[in-house]
């Protein structure tokens, strides 16, 4: 197995030397980076199939941008991880600060620990899910993908939401604007049993509450400028 | 944009590194705020009993400090009558005072007005009995090292980078603040109603000196805390009265606390093991620590007052008082 020692190599030696890895397919096995030292924009831009662990905790946008490749943090990420990936997955052992999962079309991001405020923030197609609890203003603007919380969920949860699911285990503290609860129908079940095993989440699913938007205020209409 | 660190020491055995300790972290947080850097350090001397009691410390600077300092202790002895002790350090220096001169506010405007009047241009950056602070514009290792802020020793301090957004570039704009005695102010963010509340602060006859949002907060803090309020009280007091958007750590003689705003978008990371509590803007700032591998690391809820005293050495996540 590669080991790239970061604080040795540096952040772009590192990154490109995945980059290239893993747009070429010439991948030598799976490659460990040692030293992250909380470190920004780790294992960013991965455009191939490639397995990368990081040993330690990082900074800001760790596995941003990521497509295919299956990332492992061994420890906790700063805000912004796994940002607008498209597909492949990405697993935190630890917590996650906020925006997790930001503006992301696909792939799994899987948070063992705790996520803060703004987790899911304009997802759009990502799965998320979450082993403990989560921060304020999670799933705004969400578009598309499903967010699992094990854990609770804070306030304002999917405010503004559009056609993501979220599923919740524990208690939510409020609920956003055009967020409700709804009704937990046989398909929800199956997909939310599929998430739970992708991320070994030990959980029944019909222990969970689903949550969605309400529609109302898709459009603008200067009757619901109130609501928003 | 602003970088923050804190280090709190539970352990005393770790005093003579506390210094080189939040150096490194200061210099980690130089990308977030490359234009000037401020420390606030506790040391032990005076500590925390009655103000008669010890020596009290005035932190002083000047921006011609070989004129300004150079028989300032005769000078300002005469002005003052009473004798003090001056240590030089840069820009800076270290006023030696009778406890009563650094109770409160008032208690120091006999020292300010000797100093307008023999040393116009000397400005006060702290005064109490333990807190030393050190500021000034240019990159942080650069002011560390005029500081030679490495080598100092103390129970705990507090570090600011600060990238300006609301006042000028200049040392007064710097952080850390200390409007009251032993107490300090660093800030991550930008505050909105500032003015309004140095209107407010003015009626109360508190005065802030420079037009820093951050000077505000810490004075609204200081005349809360005259008023009867813990700082843990004044912080809970400032979710409601405080708008915009902030990461504040704040320091007593001999406390530490830390307290974001509800929308908490400024970042935070706290550490604790069984020797410290630390503080960083990004967990970056806080690899170096001793046994951080360990430590409890987590981030800050919104709208929670976080602090620690030693009065009691295990964490007192004060007060939910957000959440109850």
């Amino acid at each position: 197995m590669p080991t790239l020692d970061l604080q040795a190599h540096g952040l772009r030696s590192v990154n490109a030397v995945l980059q290239t890895a893993a747009a070429d397919s010439v991948a030598d096995g799976d490659y460990e980076i040692v030293n992250p030292l909380g470190s920004h924009a780790i294992a960013v831009g991965l455009n191939g199939p490639l397995s990368v662990t990081v040993k330690g905790s990082t900074g800001y946008y760790c596995a941003g941008m990521n497509k295919e490749a299956d990332i492992t943090v061994e420890g906790s990420v700063g805000p912004g991880v796994a940002e607008n990936m498209m597909s492949g997955s990405v697993t935190v052992t630890g917590n996650a600060s906020q925006y997790a999962g930001a503006t992301a079309h696909g792939g799994l991001l899987d948070i063992k620990g705790n996520a803060s405020s703004r987790c899911g923030i304009s997802m759009k197609g990502i799965d998320i899910v979450v082993h403990g609890n989560i921060g304020h203003m999670s799933a705004f603007m969400a578009q598309a993908g499903r967010l699992v919380v094990l854990g609770d969920a804070g306030d304002a949860l999917g405010d503004s939401l559009y056609e993501a699911r979220i599923y919740v285990r524990g208690t939510v503290a409020s609920l956003g604007a055009d967020c409700v609860e709804k009704e937990m129908r046989p398909e929800h079940i199956e997909e939310l049993t599929e998430l739970l095993k992708r991320a070994d989440a030990d959980a029944d699913p019909a222990e969970f509450t689903r949550y969605g938007s309400a529609r109302s205020l898709y459009h603008f209409d200067v009757d619901n400028a109130g609501a928003y | 944009m602003c970088g923050i660190v804190g280090l709190y020491l539970k352990d005393q055995r770790l005093a003579s590194e506390l210094g080189a300790l939040l150096t490194d972290m200061l210099i980690t947080m130089s990308d977030r705020g490359p234009d000037s850097a401020g420390i606030a350090i506790y040391s032990a001397i005076g500590g925390s009993g009655d103000a008669d009691a010890g020596p009290g410390k005035v932190t002083v600077q000047s921006d011609d400090p070989i004129a300004d300092f150079d028989g300032l202790a005769a000078d300002l002895a005469d002005a003052l009558g009473s004798p003090l002790e001056v240590s030089v350090n840069d820009t800076h220096a270290v006023l030696r005072v009778d406890g009563s001169l650094t109770r409160d506010r008032d208690s120091l405007m006999p020292l300010r007005s000797a100093l307008a009047r023999v040393r116009p241009g000397i400005r006060v950056m702290s005064f109490g009995q333990s807190i030393e602070i050190y500021k000034e514009v240019g990159l942080p290792g650069e002011v560390a090292d005029r500081f030679d802020l490495s080598a100092m020793t103390g129970t705990h301090g507090i570090g600011h980078t600060r990238m300006a957004t609301e006042s000028a570039v200049t040392t007064n704009g710097a952080h850390p603040f200390n409007t009251g005695p032993d107490q300090c102010l660093v800030h991550n963010g930008s505050l909105s109603n500032h003015n309004s509340l140095r209107r407010e602060l003015a009626h109360h006859g508190v005065t802030v000196e420079t037009e820093n949002d951050t000077e505000v907060a810490a004075a609204y803090l200081t005349h809360r805390m005259a008023q009867g309020d813990t700082l843990g009280e004044a912080l809970q007091a400032s979710i409601d009265d405080l708008d915009g958007f902030y990461t504040f750590v704040v320091g007593t003689a001999d406390g530490f606390g830390v307290l974001r705003d509800p929308i908490a978008c400024k970042p935070a990371v706290l550490a604790e093991t069984d020797q410290y509590v630390a503080f960083g803007s990004e967990y970056r700032a806080l690899v170096g620590l001793p046994d951080i591998a360990s430590a409890r690391v987590w981030e800050p809820e919104p709208a929670t007052v976080y602090f620690w005293d030693r009065s009691g050495m295990s964490a007192q996540e004060a007060t939910e008082y957000a959440h109850a």
